[in-house]
């Protein structure tokens, strides 16, 4: 079972009720598996014409109050942007799944990490934000997908799992259920119909003066909570390190491997892996950067949570940035020659 | 570097064109270390150069948690045809291990003296056997026998799984072929 | 001398100050789905759908579960809600930008899947809430705000005959044109409405669609009794009356 696979399983153990999604590699492996499995627990399958159908559709599934979510590709979360953001503005719940390729345009099918400033940003228009969460191995990613259904219908929001052709391909020993469920508040909003009650309506239009105002305050008093309760940040061999490497996903496996091989040349690196994208865990950053006095930032791309680590570390220490863009990959050993190459001249100072 | 090689981490790269069952070996050697208690993960390469072109994976097997699942240098390098000998020997690590498809490669490599090269006639074997796709199961039950960090015994258990239901039929065959490898290298160490 | 009921206000249609222009044929569309409801039954498991255009504030007419969606793509959204939630009875209200120009992909493939959904397709022939613009159902010659001299075929091509189009697809199991045009007219139009919900209500395996040729006083630039003419004698000519599919 690839990485693909695996998350379609841990989503159907999740309890997603819709699959609604349209083919782009590298995650051809989820629409199929999913149109396999689906039907068989008596769930929903539908191949869409198109991402902006696919998104859609699991807005329509997700306002009755129905467990629903899509994957796709770069290209294809580019298409969903216009729904996602009407997702958000109506607070529908929604998981969706972009196992990241090589862009801009058509790009290539190679990993790549270029779409972190979309997932993080919001990505569409308007004034909102998406739960981004970015993990590392199968086991994580198997892990998310209850997490990211539990913390879209808690939050009422969507919430997209960056992966990369690396992740969606790869294989490796997983345990399901391992993450704890929460408890979620009634879906009294959804539409199910207007039986012994007032009709409920789901709208992201506020046209009277005033209302779209007081919606978006509503909104960032939501995401203020996200942020407050929901970062989730990894310290590997942090609290003696004299050199910190900052990276999330497959680049932050590459780096763990380098700063293991540092360990064992006496060189004291150590890892800061943001697992959720947004909320960014600023916090834990801005303190490391009291103690330390440097950051190396690693993506595979020309430089993007980069920006979020700047904002944390505020101008304390230097942040630093290696990069491949475009579905190239670092390389263990060159991430090594450049911690040896920051450390030198950061032990003089 | 060789002397900080941890003996229980294990970088391996397989390669060949379509068609020769990489992914399917690829997969295999992951399961079977899965089920010897093993930490591991298996990277294909995917999309369109799998089809036709030349086709490879990585398997890492460790006593530990694996960080990048990605290999740069292999310990051990399998392969089942000369264009991919080409492109990866140059990559093993000073005293690793090629296992070469020798039906399909006529040449000896011109390689670091450390390394070992075991030449199995795959082709000829699976052909002797009567199936000629279980070439890539001969070069693995070679590649067994030799590193002898896993046993052909654990491979062929873990068959059923790596093999669709619908080829099931070939469980026997394919059993006997990573046999075949393994003894094959016992009988010309 | 004791007055009697003879007509009145039907339950799901909500008591609501209209905020459609004298002569919009949009609040006759709105009575005709609400009336169906009532007489159905379907009051309490009904859910629609508004689409971007004038009647995307249609949930304050109708007292039903409702959403508002994005441009077009409605057929998308029940799709996801009728495969879901397959004993609810949903339906899309759409006006001829939404279901004709932007989203023509959604409605074609909703169709072709043989979705079991119910749509009412609203063409009044001009692009109503942003302000009198060429709809690709504009007819040729007709003068809107982007088309100054008048539709041209050389450059604006021609009246796009949706529901024609949609006929042609197995899925779609049941096509319909009627006009808001007349009491005749309108009772036709409540026949068709309410067949289009039975056909979801019994179960009927794909999509049922009515298309009402609905009047724009304002944007045709005409007095609504002339609208009323125009729509019998123009735009019929382009887009005939009639039972299309089913």
């Amino acid at each position: 079972m690839c990485g693909n696979e695996a998350l379609a399983e841990a989503a159907i153990i999740a309890g997603c009720d819709a699959y609604f999604g349209y083919p782009i590699t590298p995650q051809n492996e989820i629409p199929a598996y999913m149109s396999k499995r689906m039907p068989e627990e008596g769930r929903v399958f539908v191949q869409s014409e198109s991402e902006l159908a696919a998104i859609n559709m699991v807005f329509g599934a997700s306002a009755t109050g129905k467990r629903s979510m899509t994957t796709s590709s770069s290209p294809g979360i580019s298409l969903m942007q216009e729904g996602i953001s009407y997702l958000a503005g109506a607070e529908l719940p929604a998981v969706m799944v972009n196992v990241m390729r090589g862009g801009p345009g058509l790009g290539n099918i190679a990993p790549s990490q270029g779409d972190y400033f979309q997932a993080t940003r919001g990505g569409g228009h308007g004034d909102y934000r998406t739960i981004a969460l970015g993990p590392s191995t199968v086991q994580e990613l198997v892990d998310c997908m209850p997490l990211a259904f539990d913390l879209a219908d808690q939050y009422r929001m969507p919430v997209i799992i960056l992966a990369d052709g690396i992740l969606g391909q790869m294989m490796e020993p997983i345990v399901f259920n391992k993450t704890p469920r929460r408890s979620l508040p009634p879906k009294d909003w959804a539409l199910t119909g207007a039986k012994d009650r007032e009709q409920n309506i789901v709208r992201s239009l506020w046209l009277p003066e005033g209302s779209l105002e007081k919606h978006n305050y509503k909104l960032q008093a939501k995401y203020d909570q996200v942020q407050k309760n929901e970062v989730i940040c990894e310290q590997y061999q942090v609290d003696d390190a004299e050199i910190v490497v900052i990276a999330y996903g497959v680049a932050a496996r590459i780096v763990r491997s380098a700063v293991n091989k540092a360990r064992k040349e006496g060189i004291k690196a150590g890892l800061i892996r943001p697992v959720t994208l947004w909320p960014f865990p600023t916090e834990q950053i801005a303190k490391a950067a009291d103690e330390l006095n440097i950051f190396l930032v690693v993506e595979m791309s020309m430089g993007q949570m980069v920006e979020d680590v700047k904002l944390a570390v505020a101008g304390k220490t230097p942040v630093l940035f290696y990069g491949r863009p475009g579905g190239g990959i670092p390389a263990v050993d060159q991430l090594l020659e450049r911690i040896k190459q920051l450390i030198i001249p950061a032990k003089k100072q | 570097m060789q002397n900080t090689k941890h003996e229980s981490y294990e970088e391996v790269i397989i390669a060949g064109f379509g068609g020769q069952g990489i992914m399917l070996a690829g997969k295999l050697l992951a399961q079977t270390a899965m089920k010897a208690g093993k930490e591991v993960t298996y990277m294909p390469s995917y999309g369109a150069e799998v089809r036709g072109g030349t086709a490879n994976c990585m398997v890492i097997i460790a006593d530990d948690s694996i960080a990048s699942p990605l290999v740069d240098r292999p310990d051990s390098l399998i392969v089942m045809n000369k264009a991919s000998l080409n492109k990866f020997a140059s990559r093993l690590k000073a005293g690793g291990l090629l296992v070469m498809n020798s039906s399909l490669i006529d040449t000896k490599p011109q390689l670091d003296d450390s390394i070992e090269i075991i030449a199995v006639p795959a082709d000829e074997i699976a052909v002797e056997l009567g199936n000629k796709k279980t070439a890539n199961m001969v070069v693995l039950g070679a590649y067994f026998q030799k590193r002898g960090i896993l046993s052909p015994d654990t491979a062929a258990a873990c068959l059923p799984d790596a093999i669709a239901k619908r080829h099931h039929k070939t469980l026997p065959v394919n059993t006997e072929a990573i046999h075949r490898g393994a003894e094959f290298t016992r009988d010309n160490q | 001398m004791k007055m009697k009921t003879i007509f009145e206000r039907t339950p799901t249609l909500k008591n609501y100050t209209t905020h459609y222009c004298p002569g919009c044929g949009h609040g006759i569309a709105h009575r005709l789905i609400a009336e169906t409801i009532d007489e159905l039954g379907i009051h309490d498991r009904t859910i629609g759908i508004a689409p971007v255009g004038c009647a995307v504030l249609a949930y304050n007419y109708l007292d039903v579960d409702m959403v508002e969606v994005a441009h077009g793509r409605a057929p998308a959204v029940a799709t996801g809600m009728k495969r879901t939630n397959p004993d609810k009875i949903i339906f899309s209200y759409q006006g001829d930008g939404d279901l004709a120009a932007i989203g023509t992909g959604e409605i074609i493939h909703a169709a072709h899947r043989g979705e079991q959904i119910t749509v009412i397709f609203i063409n009044n022939a001009v692009f109503g809430m942003t302000g009198g613009q060429m709809a690709p159902t504009t007819v040729l010659g007709q003068v809107t705000a982007t088309t100054p001299q008048g539709r041209d075929a050389a450059n604006e091509g021609y009246p796009l005959q949706v529901s024609e189009l949609l006929a042609l697809l197995p899925g779609a199991i049941y096509v319909e044109r009627c006009a808001l045009s007349s009491p005749a007219q309108i009772r036709k139009a409540k026949k068709a409405v309410k067949h289009a919900f039975e056909l979801q209500v019994d179960g009927a395996q794909g999509l049922s669609l009515v298309e009402l040729l609905s009047s724009c006083p304002v944007y045709w630039r005409m007095t609504p009794a002339k609208s009323m003419e125009w729509i019998e004698n123009e735009m019929t000519k382009v887009f005939p009356l009639g039972r299309l599919k089913g």
